[in-house]
């Protein structure tokens, strides 16, 4: 199962970031941008087949450490389609 | 006599303070100091511990974030929640706040940079262990140098903070004003450090041990070891006289 993982700062939270970019925007003539946000972006083979084993993971990983939740919100969406070539559980270049 | 402190500097992969302070602790202070590498285990049964400041982890993900999950971490937490005061400066700070030892956390700068300079910091508690050579209302001139030293925390830790007087430093100016124009990175309430509600942690972003000597040109930042080194003499003190 394959992870990808969005995290961006919470609402209300100042994006300085996002804030030049949307400016940036401006400038280039695209008037109608507005609250732009960055964020991060992570992919994962997560080793499970279960789907809701595998979303509670991805939770517990997003509260525990990929996001700091006192500032940030994540997003995740699990795609089963996309299994690692190598086969569920295997690191791509681990030993064959 | 006052007995010799032991001090725990801790060291992580990308720590580039942990000398400073070690040489201000040894050195200039006199105490003896054990530098602690975060895969230990255990705190060698020190008195006081210093996270200090650096790129722990290379600021990988977030700041103190991988650093906090360091083993050396499950004693540092022990030791904080059984009494023992703990000082973390800059990214030890970012840590504390990752580990949850202290309330909040790090936004990057508001200018989004790097901020490398002295700045002034209001002592706001002057009753800490961490400040008591210092007064209420004095002006400190320390230097900062972080990236991600935007302190934010919601409205009810804010209000929190406030009500158990934990704000210990707020940024400002010469003349101790907290003004905006004072706050280099956007912190809320100019805060630049903060103590947790029982009062033995202590974070901050400015580097005391970048200034704590005459031949640096400032000695300011003396008085925050000064003021914990009294602090942990004095029960021991109190002890030795009760005995007596």
């Amino acid at each position: 199962m394959k992870a990808r993982i969005h995290i961006t700062l919470k609402k209300g939270i100042l994006d300085p970031q996002g804030k030049a970019i949307e400016h940036a925007m401006e400038t280039l003539g695209f008037k109608s941008v507005y609250n732009v946000r960055v964020g991060k972006y992570l992919e994962m083979d997560v080793g499970e087949t279960a789907r809701d084993k595998a979303e509670a993971q991805v939770k517990a990983m997003c509260e525990k450490l990929l996001a700091n939740t006192i500032i940030e919100d994540y997003t995740f969406e699990l795609d089963s389609s996309a299994l690692n070539p190598l086969g569920t559980g295997q690191r791509e270049g681990a030993k064959r | 006599m006052k007995t010799l402190l032991h001090f725990g500097v801790v060291i992580f992969p990308g720590s580039n303070c942990d000398h400073d302070c070690i040489h201000v602790l040894s050195n200039l202070l006199g105490q003896r100091v054990t530098p602690i590498w975060h895969k230990d285990a255990s705190l060698d049964g020190v008195d006081a511990i210093i996270l200090p400041g650096g790129f722990s982890y290379g600021d990988y993900l977030r700041t103190g974030a991988i650093a906090r999950f360091s083993p050396v971490m499950t004693a540092v937490r022990q030791f904080a929640q059984a009494g023992g005061m703990v000082l973390g400066i800059c990214n030890g700070f970012q840590i504390l706040l990752e580990a949850g030892l202290l309330p909040g956390a790090m936004l990057r700068n508001k200018a989004l940079s790097f901020i490398c300079k002295d700045v002034y910091v209001r002592v706001e508690n002057a009753a800490t262990p961490f400040t008591s050579h210092c007064e209420s209302g004095q002006v400190l001139k320390i230097p900062v140098a972080h990236a991600d030293g935007n302190y934010y925390a919601d409205e009810v830790t804010i209000s929190q903070l406030k009500a158990h007087a934990q704000v210990v430093f707020r940024y400002c100016t010469s003349d101790g004003e907290t003004s905006d124009q004072a706050n280099p990175n956007g912190s809320l309430d100019n805060i630049a450090g903060i103590r947790n509600a029982a009062g033995n942690v202590l974070g901050l972003m400015p580097h005391p041990e970048r200034c704590a000597e005459e031949v640096l040109g400032n000695e300011d930042g003396r008085l925050i070891f000064l003021s914990m080194i009294d602090s942990l003499n004095k029960p021991r003190v109190a002890i030795q006289e009760v005995s007596a």
